[in-house]
């Protein structure tokens, strides 16, 4: 009865995959030099500070707005909560992009309103950006760690003599600790993996410097960068390990109930975030849009990155089986879908650099469609795989005992029970990794085949070359993606990244 | 014939079930009963091959399993009634009992029998528990097992519901001719329903025996207690009667025990009559409660002893009144060592 589960050697296979671009790494990289010199000290330095500066503006962001959307009874409540999260499902280069036209001298607002604004550029500018497209990480671990929280204790403290605020601060934000942290991390994470905001604005950090050193043909010393950015990424993922979600006894959680006033406060104090972070990006590329047309658009871009992101969300979803079945079977399978989440926490510059240099010493890969699509399998198979496994362990384990004391055996119980009740994690999951291969930059950037532009790097030319106005299509196409995106989430089927939206409230 | 013999399960380091054994007779069915985590479920479970077992053997018909030479779950030829009904939730109500069936006249008889016929093309989600309860055990009759396994199966319906599927599941159990061992932690369930009962605590078996037996004359006073309300009266044991301060009765020795013994007294083991002015009687009323048909009184004897004692609904004694007890037993009570605390024989 304690056969090998029959998903373990695929899954063994794809996990050695996982691992490779990590080994190859260490073969490309030129020998350490000069670790502790100023220029690697400045990159480790702004590197930290934008993490720092992001979670930090994410934290005072999203907390609050936790405890807006966990425990104020708003009127048309689910709608608050799909606004306040949106940003989440924006790719955080279409907000730099935004901020960067929109600001300043001769910026778009200068433009149209004719009052002069502060350009966004540097630390400030790239922090401001991160923090408004990554406090969703927060606003979701948080209030899913407030709606655990039994309200009793909230009614005992009031009882005994405390104002709703100091309640809030001593008796629910302590209880709260581990899920804002668990947020904030995710916010580190995201802040240390993103290429393109801290680029567009001007900042040198590592993900920057990685991809001036491709450009400049010193793939050793951005190989050297990247296992250094890998480095600081580890220390975070093995934090956010020791952050342990605590579960408390199911009960009521608190509700209050807004007076026509205070609603409309509130209202007028969210208004800021939603304007910067949504309206913004909307209202530009359709300003473009009215003001230089459509036409110079080739939809072929389209095509693009439609045939490249359908590939990989195939791929995915073949490879994620094995990888989420093992998962399920044992704990060397846990091992090794342990091992495939890696990609996930490789920045993408980080894995086009180390396949890049795969695709130099394997010709027959070298500037093709197959090596980009393999580098977003690699980078978003832990969305399929987790999408999978929610819906398998949702599943009632008593149900492949019944079909098994039936008569079925393994292979039958496989393919008459278990795939078709898992069929739509399977299909939430591929939908999830396509959403997020239309939008991925970095990775497609270094690894499309010469002349194979995707919306994204398309957009990414637009920017260096200074043509906004060109941005329209390919900006309102990709934020038309991140709809899809948020909507696919918040039905409850993609529940692979977002843990956090699990609770149907909305 | 189903042949369990000395089988032991561990779950790691810990011993859930040890020395097991048992065996059935034609269209036996045994029911097997014991507190939360005593190991019947695992029992079941092992017998089903769904978890591997660490010494003994079981045997079916035309199979035999053994720690060195399991048989996967699929080859045994067994039914289960899970306790959350195990329906598939993609598969219609007939789909779900023709699951491997080649030829759907048995889904189709059973369907029918049960009383699901207007049901077949629902999907489990629509069916109320009772219907659900009904569908699994078509699903398992139908597939023609050689044994039943039954895993709490009225657990999760309301009471009204379980009685009378009590009797439609024996029922369908004898028609279908299959032997089968119906695991419950309801005393009145496992009482009432099967030909024999068993009695399990710490994954080891206590007794098992007819119903009436078990009950009766319990082997230790965990599967006396565990039965129903029990009392134990101090007595001097001699030649099959008892002397007690309540009177004189048959009783029989369970274990070992003579001269100075513990007698085992249910609630309708004696008669209770109010004894007038203080002083008089040989007890005094501690508690009632009113359970609809009967009262049940605890008093606490003069000499020391506690003793539950049931009358009829039609009279109230007060808690404080002094009372007279008079056992009236006529079949034999029985008698344990004194201090023979529940351990196992």
């Amino acid at each position: 009865m304690t056969r090998l589960p029959l998903s373990y050697p695929a899954a063994l296979l794809i996990a050695v995959v996982a691992v490779l671009p990590v080994a190859v790494l260490f073969a490309l990289s030129d020998a350490p030099q000069d670790l502790l010199g100023q220029r690697n000290l400045g990159l480790l330095w702004n590197t930290a500070l934008l993490t720092l500066c992001t979670v930090a503006g994410a934290v005072l962001i999203g907390v609050p707005l936790a405890l807006l959307t966990a425990f104020v009874r708003l009127p048309l409540g689910g709608v608050w909560l799909v606004l306040l999260a949106a940003p989440l499902a924006l790719p955080s280069y279409i907000g730099a992009f935004t901020f960067y036209a929109a600001f300043g001298p001769g910026g778009e607002i200068n433009n149209v309103f004719g009052f002069a604004t502060p350009s966004a550029q540097g630390l400030v500018g790239a922090s401001v950006v991160m923090a408004l497209y990554t406090y969703p990480f927060v606003l979701m671990t948080t209030r899913s760690a407030l709606l655990n929280q039994d309200a009793s204790l909230v009614n005992a403290a009031r009882t005994l003599g405390l104002s709703l605020p100091a309640c809030l601060w001593r008796v629910v934000l302590p209880r709260a600790r581990n899920g804002i942290a668990a947020g904030a991390l995710l916010a580190a994470l995201y802040a240390l993996s993103d290429f393109a905001t801290p680029a567009i604005m001007g900042l040198d950090t590592f993900t920057r410097a990685i991809y001036v050193e491709y450009n400049a043909f010193g793939l050793g010393q951005a190989a050297l960068l990247s296992l250094q950015l890998l480095v600081v990424v580890g220390l975070v993922l093995f934090l956010e390990s020791r952050v342990q979600v605590t579960r408390e006894r199911p009960g009521r959680s608190l509700v209050l109930w807004p007076r026509p006033w205070q609603v409309g406060a509130i209202g007028f104090a969210v208004a800021p975030i939603c304007l910067l972070a949504l309206a913004l990006p909307l209202a530009l590329f359709s300003l473009w849009l009215l003001r230089d047309g459509g036409g110079y658009f080739d939809f072929a871009l389209a095509w693009n990155s439609l045939q490249a992101s359908l590939l990989a969300a195939l791929v995915a979803a073949l490879v994620a089986l094995p990888v989420a079945y093992a998962a399920m079977a044992g704990r060397f399978g846990r091992i090794l879908e342990r091992t495939t989440y890696l990609g996930f926490g490789i920045p993408g510059i980080v894995m086009g650099t180390a396949l890049v240099y795969i695709g130099l010493q394997l010709s027959f890969l070298y500037q093709t469609l197959a090596l980009l699509v393999v580098a977003y399998v690699m980078r978003f198979l832990p969305l399929a795989v987790g999408s999978i496994r929610a819906t398998a362990e949702s599943m009632d384990a008593s149900l492949v005992k019944a079909a098994r004391v039936l008569g079925a055996g393994r292979g039958e119980v496989f393919r008459r029970v278990t795939l078709p009740l898992t069929r739509r994690g399977v299909i939430a999951g591929a939908a999830l990794v396509f959403l997020e291969a239309m939008r991925e930059l970095p990775a497609t950037l270094l690894l499309a085949p010469t002349g194979f532009e995707t919306l994204a790097t398309y957009l990414w030319r637009v920017y260096e070359a200074g043509y906004f106005g060109r941005a329209a299509v390919p900006g309102l196409l990709l934020i038309l993606m991140s709809a899809l995106g948020l909507a696919l989430m918040l039905s409850g089927e993609g529940r692979a990244r977002p843990d956090f939206f699990k609770d149907n409230t909305a | 014939m189903l042949r369990v013999s000395n089988i032991s399960v561990d779950y790691g380091a810990t011993r859930v079930v040890d020395d097991f054994s048992l065996q059935l007779a034609a269209d036996e069915i045994v029911m097997l009963v014991g507190p939360t985590g005593c190991g019947k479920t695992t029992i079941l479970q092992a017998i089903a091959g769904l978890v591997p077992i660490a010494t003994g053997s079981v045997a079916l018909n035309d199979w035999s399993a053994s720690p060195a030479r399991p048989v996967p779950t699929e080859k045994r030829n067994v039914g289960m009634v899970f306790q959350d009904f195990a329906l598939f939730p993609h598969l219609s109500v007939e789909q779900n009992v023709a699951f491997r069936l080649d030829d759907p006249a048995p889904a189709q008889h059973w369907l029918e029998r049960l009383g699901l016929a207007a049901l077949r093309r629902a999907r489990p989600e629509r069916l109320s528990g009772g219907q659900k309860q009904r569908v699994a055990l078509a699903r398992a009759l139908a597939h023609g097992p050689a044994l039943m396994l039954l895993d709490e199966p009225l657990s999760n319906l309301d009471a009204a519901l379980k009685d009378s599927l009590r009797w439609e599941i024996r029922n369908a159990l004898k028609a279908a001719g299959v032997p089968a061992i119906w695991v419950t932690h309801d005393q009145q369930e496992a009482l009432s329903v099967g030909d024999r009962l068993g009695i399990l605590r710490d994954g080891r078996l206590q007794q098992l025996d007819t119903p009436q037996r078990c009950y009766t004359l319990p082997h230790n006073r965990f599967v006396a207690g565990f039965l129903g309300e029990a009392s134990f009266l101090p007595a001097r044991l001699r030649a099959g009667r008892a002397v007690t301060a309540l009177g004189e009765v048959p009783a029989s020795a369970v274990d070992d025990a003579s001269g100075e013994v513990e007698l085992l007294v249910r609630p309708d083991d004696c008669s209770m009559t109010t004894a007038g002015n203080a002083g008089a009687g040989n007890g005094e009323v501690r508690s009632l409660s009113y359970e609809g048909g009967s009262w049940l009184y605890t008093v606490a004897l003069d000499d020391g002893a506690a003793i539950q004692v049931r009358t009829s609904h039609e009279s109230r004694i007060d808690s404080g009144s002094r009372v007279t007890l008079q056992l009236t037993s006529t079949h034999p009570l029985a008698a344990y060592a004194n201090g023979s605390a529940g351990a196992p024989g």
